[in-house]
């Protein structure tokens, strides 16, 4: 008998993406209808009552358990052997584990790599500072003004700030956050785009160029109110490093006061820049032109036909997970409806949809016969580690649902055809050739370079 | 800038699934146990922490706190050193009258009362308490600490203990023992008789033998009570009998006909040397009181209603919270229904790094606040979350000689969600009960979110 189970445990907390995979996996068991598992925020508490949960009042350091379907006594069961598990694994490491980063910099360590909510990274972000290391904010909704302060203070203490909202960094072969897995070798990146890193690393990679170390400044770093400290700084120690040959600057248009004194700092360099600003130079392009720098060929970026019935395209509709994969295809694409589900709007709350593909899942339901998608998917640590076991069967139901649909005189539609462009090496974990075929199979065609597989798209129409 | 020159050591703080994946490429990684702040305090943090002032005034407030030299120099009536008149109390805590006192408050008053002889009758001293004539003003205000009720009356003999490296001077009454005893609420026959005693006996001979002996470091006399198993608030039995060493000769000196009954006394009485450590606290922790901007919190101290919290950069302004019920054990046929709220300034021993901050130090009383050594060692460990420093002469053998935590951070306090570990003794809730047991007892959050919100006020 389907019913309803609400819980709240106090003074039990685990971190929103630990907690997604649980409610995950308990959706998944038999009779489940719905099953949430999360910290009682208001957000959280929001979602549950607008699923008809009745909550008796609750913190927000309580946790909140909320459960429907007929198995819901089995669920809580296993929602108890999860937590279990998951406090298990933390409290074997020591009898009294660090609480604040501020304790944990007590023992030596080299970088902070900070990934709590972003109202909160401030005070682990300063720790870092303070005690004199590098630091990584993975964390996003950072205020603008918090982000120049650490800077700033960086500046004193002659550290660098990764971020706020920096996704991507490779420290000598050190994957932190969403990075791919790449070979060794003389290209050192600069990065106010994550994705747009890693989709240069990645092409590099295939080009058989290794990588030295990828520096994430984050995406307002060249703002006026910031300043381009981060970028300067990241600069300036890739020019140090005796392992980088060769820099690539990746970034959206910066602020023109801002591009101007990073100039004149990539002129005091030794070392050969290659800038790549989105609207200048497209990515594929920035890492043609790093490998033309290192005197080495540009190979024919791989890519796999999929099933492209001929028929009349009408529309174009990027669903990204890559803020700018999104905003190079939609420059190159010229027009078409693109969402970018990275976008902080659609984060409130849930995973990124590099890890959580539930959005992007509803969005291919949605795809209409005459329609081109266009589409990232991206590899390596920290994102989905299977993302084809659930994105490939949509997009053969997409293909499958709208096949019969001849093209149509009456409406000019007819099937609808998807395009991924696949972003990650064949090191990465989910392997890239491994997720190449399984999209093939569902008849995706599919880039290894963004910029073509936009390009593609746009053809199409 | 050595971040570039081999794969690094991190830090990792937030999303597991993150520190999963450097698990995956075997990079090294501590991982803290990260967990939001306490409810409401983020902006008040962000806020705290974004003062420039913070890391240098918290340095300068530890550093005040952790070098004070507190020696005891002599031993005095608080008439003489006090500014006491006529009428006037101090007391244990933060600023409280006679209308919301508890039980053993209003009887330790009732006992001053009786004690100066300002009544001559129980009810003629309830009736002029209650008649707002009697002021009532905390210890902490006047350089002073209490235990229990920390009631200090004129006529009293006060420790007096001087900071040598920074020239404060702290004081603290002579302790009376266990059991009935005024600072607990007593105030019958045998507790008056016996305060009469130590006014014409027990004081001036103590008095007399510090004069002789000249200044006891008292620095090191707690160093070496630690590494003999006191903590230094609920066990005071090594320090006790430290002090006892040090002055008897000097009392046989001193008052030969009365040497035997006095230091009978002391000997009979393993809380002697409470006093001594807090006023010791108290001449270090005000010390390191009015840095502007350190967040440091420099009083802990419980009126029996309200616990209350003074920071470094907040002035004399006190913060607080309803004084919570300890976890313990019971005397006799007592039990946590005969207990009357947390109170005494003996609390400024955590405040200084001893007493629940240095529990592991004392294995001997774990069983006593209601837990296994473990439990000792883990309470220990957790204040250094909460807390600036590691004192440098304070050390627990068991940890390695490793200092005491010391210096409790609000913003640490605020991250965190750790609260200060404090030992205490508990007062019956009735007026004339005395003690009626011993145990742990949780401060109140809202004392230190409060303190924070009002120092996230005045930030730079």
């Amino acid at each position: 008998m389907t019913r309803d189970a609400v819980l709240l445990r106090k003074g039990v907390y685990h971190d929103s993406v630990t907690l997604m995979r649980v409610s995950r996996s308990l959706s998944d068991l038999p009779g489940m209808q719905v099953a949430i598992v999360a910290m009682a925020t208001e957000l959280n508490l929001g979602l549950a009552r607008d699923l008809g949960f009745d909550l008796p009042p609750a913190d927000p350091g309580d946790l909140l358990v909320a459960l429907r379907g007929d198995g819901v006594d089995t669920a809580a069961g296993e929602l108890d052997q999860a937590l279990a598990r998951l406090s298990a694994s933390r409290t074997q490491a020591a009898d009294q584990p660090p609480l604040t980063t501020r304790s944990a910099a007590k023992a030596p360590a080299d970088l902070v790599l900070v990934s709590v909510p972003g109202e909160h990274a401030f005070c682990e972000a300063l720790d870092a500072i303070h005690a004199g290391l590098p630091v990584m904010i993975f964390s996003d909704g950072v205020p603008v003004a918090q982000e120049r302060r650490l800077k700033l203070l960086a500046e004193e203490r002659d550290v660098l700030v990764m971020g706020p909202d920096c996704g991507t960094a490779v420290i000598a072969g050190a994957g932190l956050g969403f990075a791919n897995v790449l070979r060794p070798g003389p290209v050192g990146l600069v990065a106010a785009s994550g994705t747009g890193a890693q989709q240069v690393t990645s092409l590099l990679d295939q080009a058989g160029a290794g990588v030295s170390h990828v520096l994430g400044v984050g995406g307002r770093d060249l703002s006026a109110e910031v300043g381009g400290l981060s970028t300067m700084r990241a600069l300036r120690m890739l020019d140090d490093d005796p392992a980088t040959e060769l820099i690539v600057l990746v970034s959206k248009p910066p602020d023109p006061a801002v591009a101007r004194a990073v100039r004149d700092v990539v002129e005091t360099l030794r070392t050969p820049v290659v800038s790549a600003l989105l609207g200048e130079r497209d990515l594929t392009a920035a890492a043609e032109e790093a490998l033309r720098a290192l005197g080495r060929p540009v190979p024919a970026w791989e890519s796999w036909p999929g099933w492209s019935p001929t028929s009349t395209y009408t529309k174009l509709k990027g669903i990204y997970s890559g803020g700018t994969l999104c905003a190079e295809a939609r420059l190159i694409a010229g027009s078409g409806e693109f969402t970018d589900y990275g976008d902080d709007a659609y984060t409130r709350g849930r995973a990124h949809p590099m890890i959580d593909p539930t959005l992007r899942l509803e969005a291919l339901a949605q795809v209409e016969p005459g329609d081109v998608v266009l589409m990232d998917v991206v590899l390596g640590h920290g994102a989905d580690p299977d993302p084809a076991a659930s994105l490939a069967s949509a997009i053969a139901h997409v293909t499958a649902r709208t096949a019969h649909h001849a093209p149509s005189h009456a409406t000019g539609h007819g099937a609808a055809t998807v395009i991924v462009a696949l972003i990650g090496t064949e090191g990465d974990p989910q392997g890239l050739h491994r997720q190449a075929a399984a999209f093939r199979e569902a008849g995706a065609t599919v880039f290894t370079s963004n910029a073509q597989a936009a390009r593609h798209a746009r053809n199409l129409l | 800038m050595t971040l570039l020159s081999g794969p690094p050591h991190v830090i990792t703080v937030g999303a597991g699934l993150l520190q999963e994946s450097l698990d995956a490429q075997a990079v090294p990684t501590t991982a803290v146990a990260w967990r939001p702040p306490l409810p409401g305090t983020a902006d008040a943090l962000a806020r705290v922490l974004a003062d420039p002032r913070l890391p240098a005034a918290n340095e300068r407030a530890v550093g005040r706190l952790t070098s004070a030299r507190p020696q005891l120099v002599g031993v005095r009536r608080a008439s003489e050193v006090l500014a006491l008149p006529e009428l006037m109390f101090l007391h244990a805590g933060p600023p409280i009258d006679w209308e919301r006192a508890s039980g053993p408050m209003r009887g330790a008053l009732i006992g001053a009362m009786l004690l100066e002889e300002y009544a001559h009758d129980v009810p003629a001293a309830e009736h002029l308490l209650a008649s707002g004539r009697v002021r009532l003003e905390p210890c902490h205000r006047h350089a002073t600490v209490g235990p229990m009720a920390g009631v200090v009356s004129p006529s009293m003999w006060m420790l007096e203990v001087l900071d040598t490296e920074h020239g404060g001077t702290a004081y603290c009454s002579l302790n009376e023992g266990l059991g009935k005893v005024l600072r607990y609420g007593a105030y019958g026959p045998e507790v008056l008789d016996r305060l009469h005693w130590m006014d014409r006996v027990l004081g001036p001979v103590l008095s007399a033998a510090i004069e002789l002996s000249g200044p006891i470091d008292l620095r090191a006399l707690i160093a070496q009570a630690l590494q003999m198993g006191d903590e230094l608030h609920n066990r005071n039995r090594a320090a006790t009998s430290l002090l006892l060493r040090e002055l008897a000769p000097w009392v046989v000196e001193a008052a030969a006909g009365s040497a035997a009954e006095v230091l009978r006394f002391v000997n009979g009485n393993d809380h002697f040397f409470l006093n001594a450590a807090m006023a010791a606290g108290k001449v270090s922790t005000d010390a390191a009181r009015d840095v502007p901007g350190s967040s440091m919190v420099v009083a802990m101290a419980r009126n029996g209603t309200d616990f209350g919290v003074q920071v470094s950069g907040l002035g004399d302004r006190w913060f607080t919270g309803p004084a919570g019920v300890p976890d313990g054990l019971y005397l006799g046929a007592y039990g946590p229904a005969d207990a009357n709220p947390d109170i005494g300034d003996s609390t400024i021993t955590e405040t200084s790094g001893l007493g629940g901050f240095a529990m592991a130090a004392s294995p001997a009383i774990v069983r006593f606040v209601g837990g296994e050594v473990a439990d000792a060692v883990a309470a220990t460990r957790s204040m250094y979350e909460i807390t600036l420093a590691e004192h440098p002469a304070y050390q627990i053998p068991g940890l390695g000689f490793r200092g005491t935590p010391v210096g409790i951070d609000l913003t640490l306090v605020a991250r965190t969600g750790v609260l200060p570990v404090v030992n205490t003794g508990i007062a019956g809730r009735v007026a004339g009960t005395g003690q009626v047991g011993a145990g742990l007892v949780k401060p109140p959050v809202e004392a230190f979110t409060s303190a924070l919100m009002a120092l996230a006020d005045c930030a730079d």
